[in-house]
């Protein structure tokens, strides 16, 4: 596909996929239709949020299109909805244009080309990452070392020295954090919100408590619909299980760095201690969690799919779901000879995660809870 | 769990049509233990006839609700039902109906229908109607999902087009399906297949040639195929062919089921002239959700069933925005030019509009009795200059949303024979049957009422009927 120009408000033009404007045009269409029939303003945020507006520039779809949660309620309730020859299908054009954002809105703007292909990339990235690992440790270390058995604290930084794995780690996520972080300010830049909402705490809190909860997951309270107009989908549990048992696998290697800088301890820690229980309840979300999440995507009717960027998804599941298994699988196996190949292989799909964090998939959740957090900021503006 | 018509059982009732009546009356005979056949004409997507376009439905009650903002008595929806029919309905079935409609509040919850406060821009009716969340179609595929969960069998894309009858009892429905004509036969027949105005010819039968010029804002697959058959068959026929619901919808809307996203709310924020220029009815009657389903017919009247509402840019934001854009020039000779009206003659009806409205403060959420004097007809309410340009206009055409001519009715929804007495085994319900309660006019969300209170008691007598 074609990279085509795209002029922004602080004058950065950033190549994005040739379609978007096709995608934001349609968004308008559906919008604006939508606006004349309401029947769909109970289901979730993104129809009152249409409501308080009468016209739709590129930055107001970018928001509706993230604070859509893609349930599928709108599409089943919607009498023209395809085949009817008007062709709303809110889902599946949010969804491209919320695909689109990420590209949109990314930091720096040369990299947008990473979400042209971007089930292909991320796997690239992971597998160069895994593997200047496993090389990395097998050139630096006699056989002996890599696939002898250590046991007791310090036992993983005789393969890796911790210095060295804080550094490489710490720069990555460094690199990640600002991306994010310059991504967010384009974002907000372009759907028009104003900065002093992201200082309002009650904004904040009732964008946290509504992305927190999945409130918007939920078919208008009766469940995703996945297939037709019967709601047989349960991704906002195993969407659940994926984010909190990430945050589980956060808050380990948080309390990890604790341990290791204001305690003194050295991991590996038995299992009973805190990181690793941690850990292992995390790692037991990103393994569960994306399994259900894979599943529920390739039942899902297309209809309600950008099925373009199914890669994309892809991809994100699949490595947050490697992450935790071989979390798990160096747990079991960290006082055998595997040791030092499981830890390869955990620190090369854990490497290769942050650095795609900004770009790929990971973004809809910053982008969900900040349109999350604009739209608790609007509601309390037009309802009080 | 979707269970197919087998053809080659009987069945203790079989239900014409795919609406909310025929689902209430599926729901509610099989939970009376009757065995339930479902034959729906148009193909899955498109079932439900008029449900599907629906938002919600007008029952009373003696006390807010947690979507409902205040109470709303019998007595009162007896009085505005009046009001509308302009007395044209069976007093004791239309009260039976509103008394029963309290608890069709709740039994239609039990089904599985979830209600919402009412929608953004319909303000006005949040203390009389009940919205669905998610709309009629959401409020379709509960009923559908229960109905399944129950055991109903269900078909589509099948139309009963014939019935065989032992004197005034029904013996087997003849479906006609995409595989040829087949027979159905079962213990009793509620029909619930709507009314006839996807019909063009029998609209002209009433009407004449200008039906041709009519759209119908609901499914083409309402064709009174069973009410013309039941009629034939000897059953009373009730009302006539040219009453129906029927308001002004953009013209630009397609032929069928261009629903609501083409209906247009700001005729009472400027004029409505018809192709010669000429403005012919008071615009400013009474507030819109009143008077909205009279434009219809109005429209109808003028030549070539086509008139343009006129307002200008001051205008714009007052009302709902719709599925096309208004149409837009930068002068009122200019708009005139695109919409192939004689730009002199609408410059001069806008003219002598202005010259006769009087000063006054506009305001467009009461009455606000802004008027025009010295003009025919006036305008009493919301007059005010159309000036400030850009200029625009909806160009709008009769949408028929339902007719009301059907059989007659008993209060247990059996069918009255024209010569006396009643068919033994045939009930109806729905807009089939909507003219005895609804002799003319509308109320938003009675059609609902009548399809859900009639299609429960039709289907518990049905039931009941099979098990005697």
């Amino acid at each position: 596909m074609q990279a085509v120009e795209f002029r922004f408000p602080d004058s950065k033009a950033r190549p994005v996929n040739a379609d978007h404007e096709a995608h934001l045009s349609e968004a308008e269409r559906l919008m604006t239709v939508c606006n004349s029939c309401r029947y769909c303003e109970g289901l979730c945020a993104v129809f009152p949020a249409m409501e308080m507006r009468r016209a739709f520039s590129a930055g107001d779809l970018t928001y509706l299109a993230n604070l859509c949660h893609n349930c599928g309620a709108c599409n089943s309730d919607c009498q023209f909805a395809p085949p009817h020859e008007f062709d709303v299908n809110v889902p599946k054009v949010l969804a491209e244009v919320r695909n689109d954002s990420y590209a949109r809105y990314v930091w720096p703007g040369f990299l947008a080309p990473m979400f042209r292909r971007n089930g292909l990339m991320v796997t690239l990235i992971a597998a160069l990452s895994v593997a200047a690992f496993v090389i990395g440790f097998a050139a630096w270390h006699d056989p002996a070392v890599m696939f002898g058995t250590h046991t007791g604290p310090g036992a993983f930084y005789k393969i890796m020295p911790h210095n060295t794995m804080v550094a490489i780690f710490g720069a990555a996520f460094l690199w990640s954090v600002l991306a994010i972080v310059m991504s967010c300010v384009n974002f907000w830049r372009d759907i028009g919100e104003p900065s002093s909402t992201l200082r309002d705490p009650q904004a904040l809190a009732g964008g946290a408590h509504d992305a927190a909860t999945l409130k918007y997951l939920d078919g208008g309270g009766v469940g995703c619909m996945a297939e037709s107009d019967k709601p047989d989908d349960n991704r906002r549990l195993y969407h659940h299980l994926t984010f909190y048992g990430f945050m589980l696998c956060f808050a380990a290697t948080s309390v990890g760095t604790l341990w290791h800088y204001l305690m003194g301890w050295d991991a590996p820690y038995p299992w009973y201690d805190l990181p690793v229980v941690l850990g292992t309840l995390g790692g037991i979300g990103i393994t569960i969690g994306p399994i259900g999440l894979l599943m529920a995507k390739f039942r899902r009717d297309p209809q309600l799919m950008d099925e373009s960027r199914k890669g994309m998804d892809v991809a994100f599941i699949v490595m947050l779901l490697l992450t935790g298994v071989t979390g798990l699988a160096l747990l079991f196996l960290r006082a055998t000879p595997l040791m030092g190949t499981m830890l390869a292989l955990h620190l090369g799909f854990v490497f290769g995660f942050f650095i795609t964090m900004p770009y790929g998939k990971f973004m809809h959740g910053i982008f969900r809870g900040l349109a999350l957090v604009r739209y608790a900021a609007e509601k309390r503006r037009a309802f009080g | 769990m979707e269970h197919p018509v087998d053809f080659n059982k009987t069945y203790d009732v079989v239900i014409a049509g795919g609406g909310n009546a025929a689902l209430c009356a599926a729901i509610a005979a099989r939970r009376a233990g009757a065995s339930v056949a479902i034959v729906e004409k148009a193909p899955r997507f498109y079932r439900g006839g008029n449900t599907r376009h629906t938002r919600n439905m007008r029952c009373a009650h003696d006390s807010a609700t947690e979507t409902l903002s205040g109470p709303y008595t019998e007595e009162e929806f007896f009085d505005d039902l009046l009001r509308v029919t302009q007395g044209n309905t069976d007093e004791n079935l239309a009260r039976m109906m509103i008394h029963q409609s309290k608890d069709m509040l709740n039994w239609i919850v039990e089904q599985g229908v979830r209600f919402q406060p009412s929608l953004g821009g319909t303000l006005s009716l949040g203390r009389t109607n009940s919205f669905f969340l998610g709309g009629g179609r959401a409020m379709l595929s509960a009923l559908y999902r229960t109905a399944e969960g129950l055991g109903v069998h269900m078909t589509y894309e099948a139309e009963v087009t014939d019935l065989e009858m032992d004197g005034p009892r029904f013996v087997a429905a003849e479906v006609t399906t995409p595989n040829g004509k087949r027979r159905l036969v079962a213990k009793g027949l509620v029909a619930a297949s709507g009314g006839f105005e996807a019909n063009i010819d029998w609209l002209k039968e009433g009407w004449g040639e200008i039906a041709e010029n009519f759209l119908i804002r609901g499914t083409p697959y309402n064709r009174g195929s069973l009410l013309r058959t039941l009629i034939g068959k000897g059953m009373t026929q009730i009302g006539d062919p040219t009453q129906c619901h029927a308001v002004a919808i953009d013209a630009r809307a397609p032929k069928y089921d261009g629903g609501i996203i083409t209906r247009l709310d700001c005729v009472v924020f400027g004029i409505v002239v018809n192709k010669h220029c000429q403005r012919f009815y008071d615009e400013g009657e009474d507030i819109w959700p009143k008077r909205y389903a009279i434009w219809g017919r109005l429209v109808a009247a003028q030549p070539d069933q086509i008139a343009y509402i006129i307002f200008d840019a001051r205008a714009l934001k007052l009302f709902m925005p719709s599925l096309f854009p208004p149409i837009t020039g930068t002068s009122i000779e200019d708009l005139a030019g695109k919409l192939g009206l004689d730009p002199a003659r609408l410059r001069e009806t806008v003219d002598g509009f202005n010259a006769a409205v009087q000063p006054g403060q506009f305001d467009d959420t009461i009455l606000d009795g802004c008027h025009t004097e010295g003009l025919e007809p006036a305008k009493t309410n919301w007059a005010r200059r159309i000036e400030q340009g850009p200029f625009y206009a909806y160009p709008v055409r009769p949408g028929i949303t339902f007719t009301y001519l059907g059989v007659k009715v008993d209060a247990e929804a059996r069918v009255q024979l024209a010569d006396g007495g009643r068919a033994e085994n045939i009930w109806a319900a729905g807009e089939i049957m909507a003219g005895n309660v609804l002799g003319r006019g509308y109320a938003a969300g009675i059609g609902m009422t009548i399809g859900s209170v009639f299609g429960r008691i039709a289907g518990e007598g049905a039931g009941k009927h099979a098990s005697r």
